[in-house]
C-alpha cells in the first residue's frame, strides 16, 4: 500500500455489528471476518453507491403507483370508496382530528419523499467529492435512517381495517394495489439506507484529490 | 470509560457506544417484561368492532391472517415480518444471550443469536404499529363502535418497555462476556 492509501485506509477498522476494532488485512478488499462476532467485515459496504442508486431508482418507480392506485377498497351498505394515500390523509383532516391527519401526512407523504431526495443527495455528494460540511451530512444520514420506518403507518392502518370490517355488504374492507407498492417503498429506502456507507463521506474529503479509493477499485467497478 | 460515559466519534459526531452500569441484569429485567406484554399482545384482540349487533375482533395475527386470504401475500409478510417475527426475535434472543450471562454458563449459538439481535432491529416496527392502531380507530369511529382489547394496554406498555431495554443494552459489555464465557 501506499503512503496516501495508509491515511486513507488506516491500519485498522471497524466490525459493523459488534464494533469490534480489527486490524487491516494486507489486501484491502480481501473478505475478511470478525474474530468475535463472526459476521463479515468490510472496509467500505461493498458497492456501497450503486447498490443505494439502484434501490432509490426503483423506490422512485414504486412511489408512482403507491400514491395513484389505492391503497384500499371500502364498502359501506352497498357503497363502494376507494382510498389513495393522500384522500386517507384529507379524510382524517375533514372526518377526524387534524394533528392525526398532520402525522399520516408526514410519515406517509414527506417522510418517503425527504428520505428518498435526501439519500440521492448524499449519493450525489459523495460522487461529486463534495467537501460541503461532512458532519452535517453524517448527522442527516442518522436522521433519515431511523425515521423511515414511519411511512409504514399506512400499510398498518390497512391491515386493521382489512382485519377488523368483514361484514359483508354491510361494511367490508379489502387491501389494494397501491398498498403493495406503498410496502416495496418503505422496504426499498430502508435497503438503500442500510446500503449507503457514511465513511465514504469522509473518504472524499481526505487524502489526495481522487485518494486512494480509486487505485484500489472503486465501488462501481466491483471488488 | 466511567459508568453511563460514552464515547463519541470526534469525526462525525456519532455515539459510539455508551457505558451502562450492571446492563445485563436492567436489560434483562426489562425483556423479561416485554416477553410476558408481547404474549399477552399477540394472545388477546387489540380491538373490537361493532356494528348492527355484529362484532368482529382482531389480534396481531389474525389481522396478517386476513390480509393473506385476501391474496395480499407480499403485504402480509411485510406485516407479520415487522410487528410479529421482528419483535420475537428481538426479545427471544436477548432472553437467549442475556439470561445464560447472567446465571454464568455458556449456550452454543450465543455469538450467532446477539449478531441476529443487530440484523433484527431496523424490521421491528411496533410502535409505528400503535400509531396505526390510533388512526384506524379515528377512521372508524365514525362508522361504528370501536372498543378498546386487553392487547392494546399490552402494546401501550411493551413499546416504552422495549425502548428501555435497547437503552439499557450495552452490546460491548454482552460481547465481551459471551467471550469469556466460551
Amino acid at each position: 500500500m501506499t503512503a496516501a492509501a495508509i491515511s486513507t485506509r488506516g491500519t485498522h477498522l471497524q466490525c459493523h455489528i459488534c464494533n469490534l476494532v480489527v486490524a487491516t488485512p494486507s489486501g484491502p478488499d480481501q473478505p475478511l471476518g470478525c474474530p468475535r462476532c463472526r459476521a463479515s467485515i468490510h472496509w467500505r459496504k461493498p458497492n456501497s453507491l450503486s447498490r443505494t442508486w439502484a434501490l432509490l431508482i426503483a423506490a422512485v418507480i414504486c412511489y408512482i403507483p403507491a400514491n395513484l392506485y389505492p391503497v384500499m377498497e371500502v364498502t359501506t351498505l352497498g357503497r363502494t370508496q376507494e382510498d389513495t394515500i393522500l384522500s386517507g390523509v384529507i379524510y382524517l383532516y375533514v372526518h377526524g382530528t387534524w394533528p392525526l391527519a398532520v402525522i399520516v401526512f408526514v410519515a406517509s407523504v414527506v417522510v418517503p419523499i425527504l428520505k428518498i431526495l435526501t439519500l440521492a443527495s448524499l449519493a450525489f455528494s459523495v460522487e461529486r467529492r463534495s467537501q460541503w460540511r461532512p458532519r452535517d451530512r453524517a448527522r442527516l444520514y442518522r436522521i433519515v435512517e431511523a425515521v423511515g420506518k414511519w411511512s409504514m403507518v399506512d400499510v398498518y392502518v390497512v391491515t386493521i381495517l382489512v382485519a377488523l370490517v368483514h361484514l359483508g355488504s354491510l361494511a367490508s374492507v379489502e387491501a389494494r394495489l397501491g398498498a403493495v407498492f406503498f410496502g416495496t417503498v418503505v422496504v426499498l429506502t430502508i435497503l438503500a439506507a442500510e446500503s449507503f456507507d457514511p465513511r465514504l463521506i469522509w473518504d472524499r474529503l481526505e487524502g489526495e484529490p481522487g485518494a486512494s479509493v480509486e487505485q484500489n477499485g472503486d465501488e462501481r467497478n466491483g471488488e | 470509560m466511567p459508568d453511563g460515559g460514552a464515547a463519541i466519534c470526534s469525526r462525525c459526531g456519532n455515539t459510539l457506544f455508551r457505558r451502562q452500569r450492571r446492563t445485563v441484569e436492567f436489560t434483562l429485567a426489562l425483556v423479561s417484561a416485554a416477553a410476558i406484554l408481547f404474549v399477552v399482545a399477540n394472545v388477546y384482540p387489540f380491538l373490537s368492532f361493532e356494528m348492527q349487533g355484529q362484532v368482529t375482533q382482531t389480534t396481531l395475527g389474525s389481522g396478517t391472517f386476513s390480509l393473506w386470504k385476501q391474496g395480499q401475500h407480499a403485504v402480509a409478510l411485510l406485516v407479520a415480518v415487522t410487528t410479529i417475527v421482528a419483535p420475537a426475535l428481538q426479545i427471544g434472543l436477548l432472553l437467549f444471550v442475556l439470561g445464560p450471562i447472567h446465571l454464568q454458563f455458556s449456550l452454543p449459538g450465543a455469538v450467532t443469536a446477539f449478531r441476529w439481535v443487530e440484523y433484527s432491529r431496523p424490521w421491528s416496527m411496533m410502535e409505528v404499529f400503535l400509531i396505526g392502531i390510533l388512526v384506524a380507530v379515528v377512521k372508524l369511529s365514525g362508522m361504528a363502535n370501536i372498543v378498546p382489547g386487553l392487547a392494546l394496554g399490552a402494546f401501550g406498555l411493551l413499546i416504552p418497555v422495549l425502548a428501555g431495554a435497547s437503552s439499557f443494552l450495552d452490546p460491548e459489555v454482552v460481547w465481551r462476556e459471551i467471550g469469556d464465557l466460551e
